[in-house]
């Protein structure tokens, strides 16, 4: 642990913080930075095969992950933001571990080794592995009052085969109470967002993204805190109630904590404007 | 004592050449199901479904090849694992819907939701094209298949002036690599 590079991690942010939840990669960058962790994004990162590789296309579902994990630079974990690009990535990683012959094969297209024992990290276990107290002196109690609805979605829950694997269930209530915010009880906070049935089929997912909204309001939730840019798009789209809250990315709350969230950049991009919350509770400066 | 007329489901034990074939590619074991139900509780999108899940694997293990693979489950399925976590027999259930869908598609099967399958192509479609996803590429394109413009338009509108619909692709710049990848796909399969 005396590595120096040690607060350098490779950078995953997959296709939505590259592109719909651009604000959530900015957000994730900036508060990285901020709290000394640089984030070297993975050169010329191709997609995870999203939800679609592995639902009709397992080899497919296998070789791209194996490319992202040949072009890791060894010896630094990857930091990956989304959950589900790091679901992909870590089950095609376990099965390129027992396939000796498609490793060689992936190495002979790559023509550079696959990384089979590339340490693969979340966002959150970067986060465990802090001291808030330590990267974050001057945020304590930034976030006073602020009531939210933590919204982990389906990512903490995982195949079997993952399932030992340490869960993170509370960090966004330990860390984000610790900044002074207060989480609310409700029932919705692991109830999946729809993911691309969304697209297919909204007469399905609109009923539900409005119960999961309305649960965070009747809780008494001023915002809802996604961990996911997926969830947070399809709450944000889908959602047809006339009184919605706003939804935040978990790195953009960070990023009010620290002072360095960016008005226009990031909450200029909202279905739902949170700035007038944010306005109200102080949270927002000038500058941003 | 095995009733043979034509209405009774005869367990076929080791003869159930379809679940041996499931089992294999979805490599879990789904003869350990108890059908305690605690993935049909759980599962978010049961009202989309035709079988809730624990009978699809119900299906499997009665060998009910077409019924299983024609139904509207194995589509509306979106891997959320929110059943497998719950599952006393650890059991992944969504590995056994992917095994399915792609069994129905090469054994050219009725697609029960053609719409869900369009979108997964439009998804890949991109992937290759680009290395990465193109999300309005992929709406576009699953609209033109479906001829529905009118749904969601202001839900697209609402997108692209939020500036959350990129007109250009995102592109990965060793794009022969990603074709790459395709190709022995699709030879594999
Ligand atoms: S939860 Fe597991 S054991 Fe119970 S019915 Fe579903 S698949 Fe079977
Ligand atoms: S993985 Fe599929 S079957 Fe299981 S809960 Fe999610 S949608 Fe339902």
């Amino acid at each position: 642990m005396t590595d120096p590079a040690i607060h350098k991690y490779s950078y995953f942010p997959g296709c939505s913080l590259a592109t719909t939840a651009k604000e959530n990669n900015a957000s994730m960058v900036a508060f990285c930075r901020k709290i000394g962790v640089e984030l070297v994004e993975l050169e010329d990162w191709n997609c995870c095969g999203s939800s679609s590789a592995h639902s009709i296309d397992s080899e497919l579902a296998a070789a791209l992950p194996a490319r992202n994990l040949s072009l890791a630079p060894e010896g630094r974990p990857l930091l990956v933001a989304c959950p589900s690009c790091l679901l992909r990535l870590r089950q095609a990683q376990l099965h390129l571990l027992q396939n000796k012959d498609q490793q060689q094969w992936y190495q002979g297209t790559f023509d550079r080794p696959v990384d089979t024992q590339l340490e693969i990290l979340h966002f959150f276990e970067l986060l465990e592995r802090l001291d808030i107290s330590d990267v974050m002196p001057d945020a304590f109690e930034r976030l006073k009052g602020l009531r939210f609805a933590p919204y982990y979605g389906c990512m903490l829950a995982r195949p079997p085969e993952l399932r030992h694997e340490k869960n993170y269930y509370g960090l966004m209530e330990k860390v984000l109470t610790s900044l002074g915010a207060s989480p609310v009880h409700w029932r919705f906070a692991s109830r999946c967002c729809g993911t691309f049935l969304s697209v297919v089929r909204p007469d399905v997912v609109t009923p539900m993204v409005n119960s999961i909204v309305d649960g965070a309001r009747q809780a008494g939730a001023e915002c809802v805190i996604t961990a996911c840019a997926m969830c947070h798009l399809n709450l944000e789209v889908r959602c047809r109630l006339p009184d919605s809250v706003p939804i935040l990315h978990f790195s953009e709350a960070l990023s009010l904590a620290l002072g360095t969230a960016e008005s226009d950049g990031w909450f200029s991009r909202h279905l739902v404007d949170p700035r007038p919350m944010l306005e109200q509770r102080g949270l927002l400066h000038s500058n941003g | 004592m095995h009733d043979t007329s034509s209405k009774t489901i005869v367990l076929s034990g080791s003869h159930n050449k379809f679940g041996e074939q499931v089992l294999k590619r979805a490599g879990t074991n789904f003869n350990r199901c108890l059908h305690c139900q605690s993935c049909a509780s759980g599962c978010p999108f049961t009202g989309a479904m035709d079988y809730l899940p624990n009978r699809i694997i119900r299906l499997v293990q009665f060998g009910q090849i077409q019924p299983a693979l024609e139904s509207a489950t194995i589509w509306a399925c979106v891997a959320c694992n929110t059943c497998s976590i719950q599952c006393p027999m650890a059991i992944d259930i969504p590995g056994v819907m992917d095994a399915l869908r792609q069994m129905a598609i090469e054994n050219g099967h009725q697609i029960a939701e053609p719409d869900v399958l369009n979108f997964h192509r439009e998804v890949l479609n991109t992937i290759e094209r680009y290395g990465r996803t193109h999300k309005l590429e992929i709406m576009l394109r699953y609209k033109i298949k479906k001829r529905d413009w009118f749904t969601d338009l202001n839900v697209g509108l609402k997108m692209l002036a939020k500036r959350k619909l990129d007109l250009t692709p995102s592109r990965v710049s060793d794009i022969g690599r990603i074709r790459q990848l395709f190709k022995k796909s699709s030879k594999d399969a």
